[in-house]
C-alpha cells in the first residue's frame, strides 16, 4: 500500500487539484474545534518549518492568549535555498494547506489567515490563489496574501509577523513572541504549510490512521528535498522513521560515492557518509543523536568533493543573508566565513582554525533571533565532520596547478 | 527571599556603544566589534549598582534586568 | 536684597548658564561621535554631559529667580513661565522662557525614560538641542551689557565652540557600524508595491 498521503491523489505534474476533486477524494472540511488542539497533541505531531515544535504545544499557547482575536499565519516562504517541498505542496495541493489553515483558525479562535508565500514562487502563488478563489465567499473573506521577500531570515515567524504588520520582513526581539502579540498586536499562529496539510488528514482520519505509517517506531510521514549527488534529486514523500540511506534509494542511489552528507539543510548539520546512512528521518530520532530534521533538506555531498570549500561558499551565503540588526551576527558571521574562505583559498593555519573556534562560541546566542546560532551549529559540524580537511587543506592554486610558483 | 536578577540585553537596540562594558567589566566584555558578552547566571549582589548604572547609562536602553535568563523561543 | 546685587546676579547666573550649556551640547556631540581615549571612557562623557545639564539647570532657576524678583524688571511669575508675556523686552526674554522650558523637558523627561520609553525620548531629547541657539539670541537680546565686551567675547567663545562640533559631527559619517548594512537589508526585504 502507498504511504503517500499529502501526495496521494493526482500525478503532481498534472496541475493542482480543484476543490471539487479534492473533495471527492478526501471528503469536506471537518468542522473542526478546539478539540482538534487535543487530537494533535495526542498525534505527537511536530512543526515541518524547522524547529520540529508539537503543534498541539502550539496552538495550545495561542489559543490561550486568544480572545477570539488570533491571526494564522500559514508560512510557505520557504527561504531555504535547496528545500522545494513547500512550493511543492503549494502548487499541488493548495487545498489541503487552505484547510489546515482554516482548522487551524476555528482551533485557536482566529478572525485572520495571512498566507506568505515567497515573491518569487510564482506558480505557487498563483496556485494557491486560484484555490482561494474556489472556497466559500466566509472562508475567502478571512484571507489575505502577502508577498514574502526572497531572503533566509524573511521565514523567521517573527519576521513573517514584521512583515504582515509593517511591510519588513526582518525578525523582531523577543519578548513578546509571535504567539503572545504578532500581527496587528495579537496572538499569531505561525505555522508552515506541509505542517498545516498534515493537521487537515488527521483532523479527518485521526490518530490510529496517523500512526498506521512511519518505520522504526515513528509515527506519520514527512516532505523531504533530497538534493546534491543523488541521480534523481527533489521532493519525496517518506515515512517517519525512514533512513537517510533508504530515502537515497529512493531518489534513484547516489550518483557517486558519497563523503558527507547535509542533514537539516543550512540550519542543520553535516554527518559523515557513513554514519548518516543510518539516520532516520524523524525530528525525535534525530535529536537523540543531536541532530536536527529542520525543514527537511537532504543534501549529499560527493566524495572527490571539498568540505572545507563546500562550507565556506555556505557561510558567506549565511553571512550575506544576516538582516543586520545584531553586531554579533553581522560581523561574527561575516568574520568566520572570512576565516573558512582563507582555509579554503589559501590553505590551514592556526590562527584561522583557532579564531574559527572562538568566534564560533562567542557569537553563538548573542542575536536577536536564530540565525547566527543556525549558522554556528552548521559550522562546528563542518568543523567535526572534515576537521582533517580543515587542519590539513592545501591552498587551492596549488592543488590546481602542482610545480607553480606562489605569486607575490 | 533575595531576588536573583539576570542583565538582560535587547540585540536589536544594541548598538555596540560600550558603556556597559566600562561600567561593569566584571560582569560585561566587549567582543571584537565592540558588543557585550554577558556572563551566564545571576548578578552579585555586591555588583547590583553596578549594573543598575549600567543599565540607565546604556545610550539606546538596550539593558534590562529580568527575574529569569532569557532563553530565546523556539524558531518555527 | 540691593537691586544691584539681583541684577548683577542674573546677568552672572545668565552667563554661567550659556558656558554650561555651550558644555552640554558639546559632550552631546562627543557621546554621539563615540569619542573615548585610556584615560577618557564613554561613561565619562555620558555621566559629564548628564551633571552639567542639572547644574546648568541649577544656574537658570538663579537666573530666572532673580530676574522675576528684582523690582527694576517688573516681572511677575508667569512671565517666566508664559513666552512673550512680559512687558520687559517682550520678545527677547520670551525666547529665554522658552529655552528653559524647552531644557525642563529634557531634564524631566530623562528622569522618566523608563516609563515614556526611548523613542519618545530621543525626539523630545533632539527638540531640547534648540535651546541653545534659542538660549544665546535670547542673551544678546535680552541682556543691557549684550553688546559689552566681555559678554560679547564670552558669546562669540561658546558659538565658535559649538559651531565647530557640531559641523563636525554632520561632517564624519555614522558611527553605528551597522547603520549602513541594515537600511541596505530593511530595504531588501521591504514590501514591493503590487505590479
Amino acid at each position: 500500500m502507498s504511504h503517500l498521503r499529502l501526495l496521494a491523489g493526482r500525478d503532481l505534474m498534472a496541475g493542482p487539484e480543484g476543490l471539487n476533486e479534492h473533495h471527492r477524494r478526501l471528503g469536506p472540511l471537518p468542522a473542526g474545534g478546539p478539540e482538534l488542539i487535543d487530537l494533535l497533541t495526542r498525534t505527537g505531531l511536530t512543526g515541518r518549518g524547522g524547529a520540529s515544535f508539537p503543534l498541539g504545544l502550539k496552538w495550545r499557547s495561542v489559543a490561550t492568549h486568544s480572545r477570539g482575536t488570533a491571526v494564522v499565519v500559514a508560512n510557505g516562504a520557504e527561504g531555504e535555498p535547496h528545500s522545494k517541498k513547500d512550493r511543492l505542496l503549494m502548487t499541488a495541493r493548495p487545498h489541503l494547506i487552505l484547510d489546515g489553515a482554516f482548522l487551524a483558525a476555528r482551533a485557536v479562535r482566529a478572525k485572520q489567515v495571512v498566507l506568505y508565500v515567497g515573491e518569487d514562487h510564482h506558480a505557487a502563488r498563483q496556485s494557491m490563489s486560484m484555490a482561494l478563489a474556489e472556497r466559500s465567499e466566509e472562508e475567502r473573506r478571512l484571507v489575505r496574501t502577502v508577498a514574502s521577500p526572497a531572503r533566509y531570515v524573511a521565514g523567521d515567524s517573527s519576521a513573517a509577523a514584521h512583515f504582515a504588520n509593517a511591510g519588513i520582513a526582518t525578525p523582531t526581539s523577543t519578548p513578546p513572541s509571535p504567539h503572545e502579540s504578532g500581527v496587528d498586536g495579537a496572538p499569531t499562529l505561525v505555522q508552515n504549510v506541509e505542517s498545516l496539510a498534515h493537521a487537515a488528514l488527521i483532523a479527518r482520519h485521526g490518530e490510529t490512521w496517523y500512526r498506521s505509517a512511519g518505520r522504526r517506531g515513528a509515527a506519520g510521514t514527512l516532505l523531504v528535498t533530497m538534493s546534491g549527488g543523488v541521480a534523481g534529486p527533489g521532493v519525496l514523500e517518506i515515512e517517519a522513521g525512514t533512513t537517510i540511506a533508504e530515502a537515497v534509494e529512493m531518489a534513484g542511489g547516489a550518483s557517486e560515492p558519497a563523503g558527507a552528507v547535509l542533514v537539516g539543510g543550512y540550519f542543520g548539520s553535516w554527518v559523515n557518509a557513513q554514519q548518516a546512512w543510518e539516520l532516520q528521518l524523524d525530528a525525535a530520532a534525530l535529536r537523540t543523536r543531536g541532530l536536527s530534521l529542520g525543514c527537511g533538506v537532504i543534501g549529499v555531498l560527493a566524495k572527490r568533493r571539498c568540505g572545507v570549500c563546500e562550507t565556506a561558499g555556505i557561510m558567506r551565503y549565511l553571512a550575506a543573508e544576516s538582516s543586520a540588526q545584531c553586531g554579533p551576527c553581522f560581523f561574527g558571521l561575516r568574520a568566520l566565513a572570512d576565516a573558512c574562505s582563507r582555509v579554503a583559498e589559501r590553505g590551514s593555519n592556526p590562527d584561522d582554525l583557532h579564531r574559527l573556534h572562538r568566534w564560533a562560541n562567542e557569537v553563538s546566542g548573542r542575536g536577536a533571533c536564530h540565525h547566527p546560532d543556525g549558522a554556528v551549529m552548521f559550522l562546528q559540524s563542518a568543523l567535526k565532520t572534515f576537521s582533517d580537511d580543515f587542519t590539513h587543506h592545501p591552498a587551492h592554486w596549488r592543488a590546481q596547478v602542482p610545480g607553480a610558483k606562489r605569486p607575490a | 527571599m533575595k531576588k536573583e536578577l539576570h542583565i538582560s540585553i535587547d540585540r536589536i537596540k544594541c548598538d555596540g556603544h560600550g558603556l556597559c562594558g566600562e561600567i561593569l567589566p566584571e560582569l560585561i566584555r566587549l567582543d571584537d566589534w565592540g558588543y557585550p558578552i554577558i556572563a551566564p547566571g545571576p548578578i552579585p549582589e555586591q555588583l547590583m549598582p553596578l549594573a543598575q548604572r549600567a543599565m540607565a547609562d546604556c545610550p539606546v536602553l538596550a539593558i534590562a534586568l529580568r527575574r529569569t535568563e532569557r532563553h530565546k523561543p523556539a524558531a518555527g | 536684597m540691593s537691586n544691584t546685587l539681583l541684577w548683577y546676579t542674573t546677568r552672572g547666573a545668565g552667563a554661567v548658564t550659556l558656558i554650561l550649556l555651550s558644555a552640554v551640547v558639546m559632550l552631546g556631540v562627543l557621546s554621539a561621535l563615540r569619542a573615548q581615549s585610556p584615560s577618557w571612557p564613554r561613561f565619562l562623557t555620558t555621566g559629564l554631559h548628564r551633571n552639567l545639564a542639572l547644574l546648568t539647570l541649577v544656574f537658570l532657576a538663579l537666573h530666572i529667580v532673580t530676574a522675576v524678583v528684582d523690582p527694576f524688571t517688573h516681572l511677575g511669575w508667569l512671565a517666566a513661565v508664559v513666552p512673550f508675556s512680559s512687558y520687559y523686552r517682550t520678545f527677547w526674554l520670551g525666547l529665554g522662557v522658552i529655552a528653559f522650558e524647552l531644557l525642563a523637558a529634557i531634564v524631566v523627561t530623562s528622569l522618566a525614560r523608563g516609563f515614556i520609553g526611548h523613542g519618545a525620548w530621543r525626539a523630545i531629547h533632539w527638540l531640547a538641542y534648540a535651546s541653545w541657539p534659542i538660549g544665546v539670541i535670547h542673551g544678546l537680546g535680552t541682556g543691557t551689557d549684550a553688546w559689552s565686551a566681555w559678554f560679547f567675547v564670552l558669546t562669540a567663545a561658546c558659538v565658535a565652540a559649538v559651531a565647530v562640533s557640531v559641523v563636525y559631527r554632520f561632517t564624519t559619517g555614522p558611527r553605528d557600524p551597522l547603520a549602513t548594512a541594515r537600511t541596505a537589508f530593511r530595504s531588501a526585504v521591504e514590501r514591493r508595491k503590487e505590479s
